[in-house]
């Protein structure tokens, strides 16, 4: 058996080699244009390969090479502000090689290897390293400071190492076994990579969207589902998540979507500043982008592809958060190349072992001590684009047994221009209990019972709506009306916010709690001010009222605002003489 | 390999032909099958081994047998393609339809075309103004996009259709846009309104006309969008054409896609349709777009028909999460006698955000689309209520918005067939509709704009 196998079958995507020795996830080069595949399983002599590019016009009977490497990422500085496609192919790279359309076998570089960084040495020779280890740094971008980490294979006492300009592939660190360290390492997509320990997650992302963090937390390290029928606004919150949430590292994985999306996102994310640091986001972003047409294969893998640069960054110790864009079009590619190797299926046609991928994939997030002994974390947000908006359907159940937060996206609220879409009565999260100690400690002591309150108001709504709908909502006691004044202040005034907006696309987790208050300070004042004998309808529309609600569209309302609330309790009292 | 006869066909399924012991054949081949009274069948290779060979064929397997001579053309399926296409009417494998002569190719395009590089990619914001108020005020139309019509079976899309194949034209701009037509699988009579309406307008002569018909064979419309759009890429990104490419019905075109995954006994996703059908779809629909450097543009009219009015069958519902929007025709109002029976409420543009506003529309426009919408959505849902409770039973704001909700229908929405209204006269017909609301309900407007555009101040 030789490395030189030939193809003897072409079915799509899946090609099929004899007379070569090949093992699992090897990276072959199929025909003579040599178009990049993968071993995905093995018959005896026979080797099928998915191919990561279009296969029309391939022979059988032309030549397969093993390269004998497994699919790997290259990762080291000049990742971030990156655009690939799913099988890590620079973008623009592939734009001035092929034009505007992408056509087949071009191989490319992830990033500039002449490219020449600063290394700074951390360590010293005669230190002692082990694999995931910090031997020095390079200032990537402005805000980022990459670390240059020992491979995870490798361990030993550095006999050499030097500061200075290097490229990527150039040693800058000697072992006394002899083996060489460069900037650049390799690893196999599809194999985890190692750390010391996992954590349990005890520290909120804050997403700046106030339904999220205030309602529906999710810790770093955590892992959230975001279903929801087209229109409802997926794309939209995996943005602004990606946009404002407080991690340090994005990766933003679009992957099966509309090719006009990535360049909106390709056009818009240079241009916009991070509210955490002030620098423009694009100096903490990866972008992976695998169009809807691009080839189904590349598409499958453009998930590992991401959750391995995810963690690489995560291993220096940085807070990672991840976008996967639409999970359901990686399931759907595994179904495709299923059916392809003609593999008996399991519900609905995706392969049995969907669950499993699924799950393999989110286990990928978590908190964790790296080996070099840092905190870092992989957060992982994946949209899910149940067909119908049905969510009983296999991906959206598999995603929803693993992860630990739900947000569900409503077509129903979508219509009536409820933005974000998040269904709060069916949505959950399963972190406020790891995570109100953080709040307790960083925002307010009370911060917990607040959103018990708030949350509770929704539920008796939801309740009282019912009525509504058979009676009017007339027919309801005072107190109820007032119920339900409150919670449609909570809805249109907290719930709803406008991410193409300046001001109001990115919510103080601060201000959050503030405007929660501002709420709360309405039901009373409102209560009493009713029960000294006000008219409901003079309660609710008192002016300093209306300019509390629009003041969260100004600049500087967390310094406002609370003044915006006495007036409104003043002016809420005031009702009760007029009477 | 050109030439060579193979008469080893084994069997004949569908519209499949399985054939062995063949030279190397490549995947995507075109094939002929040489019938034994002469007749000439044309087909593609689906699946190819050194044992065996699948070949799908265009027209159907009548007739063919184990005799069959089958010819492998050593080349994928390539479409000549010449700006000479323009004016055109063709079959849907490409021949020509109107009795011209053939194509005299310029290049020889490769139909399954290549995906484009969304870095290469360029934002789509030139406003589209179709002339009907309900498309250009709620779901805007940009130049680019690819806005499917959610329609059904006995309503009227394809008059829309054509109503903005007509009309359509940049805002201060009287260029035209090439019209690229691809019918699959509908009627010889559908066929004759959407030509003669063509011809009586003039527009023929600027479009180019990919045609199958009912009784032409369903394998075929595989390839007939593929065609339509491999002319119409041709045509915007070497010609400098702004093209509207229109296809209908792409519900038959994924039910010739089932017949085929049924013939290859693949297994079946929801409803029998292959589960590839998401990747197959993308693969028409991404075509619609701007790229750099060119200064062509493909914008894409997809019509399906939602078999059973489903929105959530997976023809619309795949369709959905790929385009960027769809229009939404309505039978309810189609019923009450309103053309363009559109329903906003469902209906969306995605790229609309980036379309709209003082340079390209007007400034009001974004907060008079959003005020219109929540008016209509508010009126229509108290309909419901006032059925139970009676008219009487709402407060003055209920009674406003549930009269905004008739007149929405019968002024905004009611236009003629040839009436095109620009953008200025949509948007003033708005603020004239919605000043039968009391300002004082019209949260969503700007304060700026009440003070400049409500008729009472403008008065």
């Amino acid at each position: 058996m030789s490395k030189e196998g030939v193809i003897y079958r072409i079915s799509g995507p899946v090609v099929t080699a004899t007379g070569m020795s090949a093992g699992m996830y090897d990276v072959v080069r199929v025909g003579n244009e040599g178009l990049m595949g993968e071993v995905i399983e093995l018959h005896g002599d026979k080797a099928v390969i998915q191919v990561y590019e279009d296969t029309s016009g391939i022979r059988p009977g032309e030549p397969v090479i093993n390269t004998g490497e497994t699919l790997s990422v290259s990762l080291g500085p000049g990742l971030l502000t990156q655009i690939y496609d799913g099988i890590q192919r620079p973008l623009p790279t592939l734009e001035e090689v092929m034009g505007v359309f992408i056509t087949r076998g071009v191989d490319a570089d992830a990033f500039d290897l002449e490219k020449k960084w600063t290394f700074e040495a951390v360590m010293e020779k005669g230190a002692a390293v082990e694999g995931g280890q910090v031997i020095g740094h390079v200032q990537e971008t402005e805000t980022i400071v990459h670390k240059i980490m020992v491979p995870p294979t490798m361990s030993g006492v550095i006999k050499n190492i030097k500061s200075g300009d290097f490229n990527v592939t150039e040693t800058v660190c000697t072992l006394e076994d002899g083996s060489e360290i460069q900037m650049m390492q390799k690893w196999p997509v599809r194999t985890p990579r190692p750390y010391r320990q996992k954590y349990a997650p005890d520290t909120p992302l804050i997403t700046g969207m106030r339904i999220l963090d205030f309602l529906f937390p999710l810790a770093k390290g955590g892992a959230a589902g975001i279903p929801g029928p087209f229109g409802s606004g997926k794309t939209v919150t995996q943005q602004s998540l990606a946009k404002y949430s407080d991690a340090q590292i994005v990766v933003y994985i679009g992957c099966g979507e509309r090719g006009n999306e990535m360049t909106e996102v390709l056009d818009e994310f240079p241009h916009l500043i991070d509210p955490n640091t002030g620098k423009p986001l694009m100096n903490r972003t990866v972008m992976i982008a695998n169009t809807s047409n691009m080839p189904v294969a590349a598409r499958e893998a453009s998930v590992y592809t991401g959750i391995t640069i995810a963690e690489y960054f995560r291993d220096m110790g940085y807070d990672v958060a991840l976008m996967a864009d639409s999970t359901s079009r990686w399931a759907e590619a595994m179904r495709e190349i299923s059916s392809r190797l003609e593999e008996m299926p399991g519900e609905e046609g995706y392969p049995a072992y969907l669950s499993s991928r699924i799950a393999e994939f989110y286990e990928r997030a978590g908190r964790v001590e790296t080996k070099n002994g840092d905190d870092g974390s992989v957060t992982v947000i994946g949209a899910v684009s149940p067909p119908g908006g049905d969510i009983s359907e296999p991906v959206s159940q598999g995603t929803l047994r693993i992860v630990k937060v739900f947000w569900g996206l409503d077509a129903g609220l979508a219509r009536q221009r409820h933005f974000p879409a998040i269904n709060w009565l069916n949505s959950y999260s399963l972190y406020p209990q790891s995570l109100n100690q953080w709040f307790r400690d960083n925002i307010a002591q009370d911060f917990p019972e607040i959103r018990t309150q708030i949350s509770g108001l929704l539920q008796i709504e939801a309740e009282l709506q019912e009525i509504v709908q058979l009676v009017g909502s007339d027919a309801l006691p005072v107190d109820q009306q007032l119920t339900l004044e409150v919670a449609r202040m909570i809805r249109e005034f907290f719930l709803q916010q406008n991410g193409f907006h300046d001001v109001d696309a990115y919510c103080d987790i601060h201000l959050q709690y503030s405007m929660s208050k501002a709420i709360l300070s309405f039901q009373e004042a409102a209560k009493s001010a009713m029960a000294a004998g006000a008219q409901l309808n003079d309660v609710v529309n008192v002016p300093a009222r209306t300019t509390l609600m629009r003041g969260r569209f100004e600049k500087g309302y967390i310094d406002t605002i609370d003044d915006m609330v006495k007036s409104m309790i003043d002016e809420i009292a005031d009702t009760v003489e007029d009477n | 390999m050109t030439g060579k006869e193979y008469r080893t066909i084994t069997d004949v399924k569908g519209p499949l032909v399985f054939l062995n012991k063949t030279e190397p054949v490549a995947f995507g081949e075109i094939v002929t099958i040489r019938l034994e009274d002469g007749s000439i069948k044309n087909g593609q290779v689906l699946d190819t081994s050194d044992d065996l060979v699948i070949v799908q064929v265009f027209e159907g397997t009548a007739k063919i047998d184990r005799t069959a001579g089958v010819t492998f053309m050593g080349d994928v399926f390539k479409l000549p393609v010449s700006k000479d296409l323009v004016g055109r009417i063709l079959d849907g494998a490409g021949r020509p339809r109107d009795g011209g002569p053939d194509i005299v190719a310029e290049e020889n395009a490769d139909i399954i075309g290549a995906a484009i590089n969304p870095f290469s990619r360029q934002s789509p914001h030139d406003f589209i103004q179709t002339g009907i108020s309900a498309i250009d005020c709620c779901t805007t139309l940009v130049r680019g996009q690819k806005l499917p019509i959610f329609s059904a079976s006995g309503l009227p899309h394809n008059d829309i259709a054509l109503q903005i194949a007509r009309q359509a034209k940049l805002k201060g701009s009287d260029e035209q846009f090439i019209v690229v037509f691809c019918a699959m699988g509908i009627t010889a009579e559908e066929y004759n309104f959407f030509r003669s309406d063509l011809e009586r307008t003039g527009a023929l002569e600027n479009a180019a006309l990919f045609v199958n018909l009912a009784d032409d064979p369903a394998v075929e419309r595989i390839i007939t969008p593929r065609l339509a759009l491999t002319a119409a890429e041709y045509l915007a990104f070497e010609h400098d054409y702004h093209v509207l490419v229109i296809y209908t019905d792409m519900t038959n075109y994924c039910d010739a896609l089932r017949q085929i995954g049924a013939a290859r006994e693949e297994v079946p996703g929801r409803r029998g349709y292959p589960g590839y059908m998401y990747t197959d779809l993308a693969m028409l629909y991404e075509r619609a777009g701007i790229v750099k450097g060119k200064k062509g543009s493909i914008t894409q009219f997809p019509i399906l028909t939602m078999p059973g009015d489903d929105i959530t069958h997976p023809i619309p519902d795949l369709s959905g999460y790929i385009t960027e929007g769809q229009i939404v025709i309505s039978r309810e109002l189609h019923q009450q006698g309103i053309y363009p029976p559109i329903n906003v409420l469902p209906s969306l543009s995605r790229l609309m955000g980036s379309c709209i506003g003082a340079d390209t529309t007007r400034e009001d426009h974004k907060s008079v689309s959003d005020q219109m919408y929540a008016a209509y959505a508010q009126g229509r849902e108290l309909r419901g209520l006032v059925a139970i409770v009676g008219e009487d039973a709402l407060n003055e704001r209920d009674k406003q918005l549930l009269d905004f909700s008739g007149v929405f229908e019968d002024r905004f929405l009611r236009q003629s067939r040839d009436e095109d209204r620009s953008i200025d006269e949509t948007l003033d017909l708005c603020w004239e509709l919605m000043s039968s609301i009391d300002t004082k309900y019209l949260v969503r407007l700007d304060q700026k704009w009440i003070e400049k555009y409500h008729p009472e101040n403008k008065a």
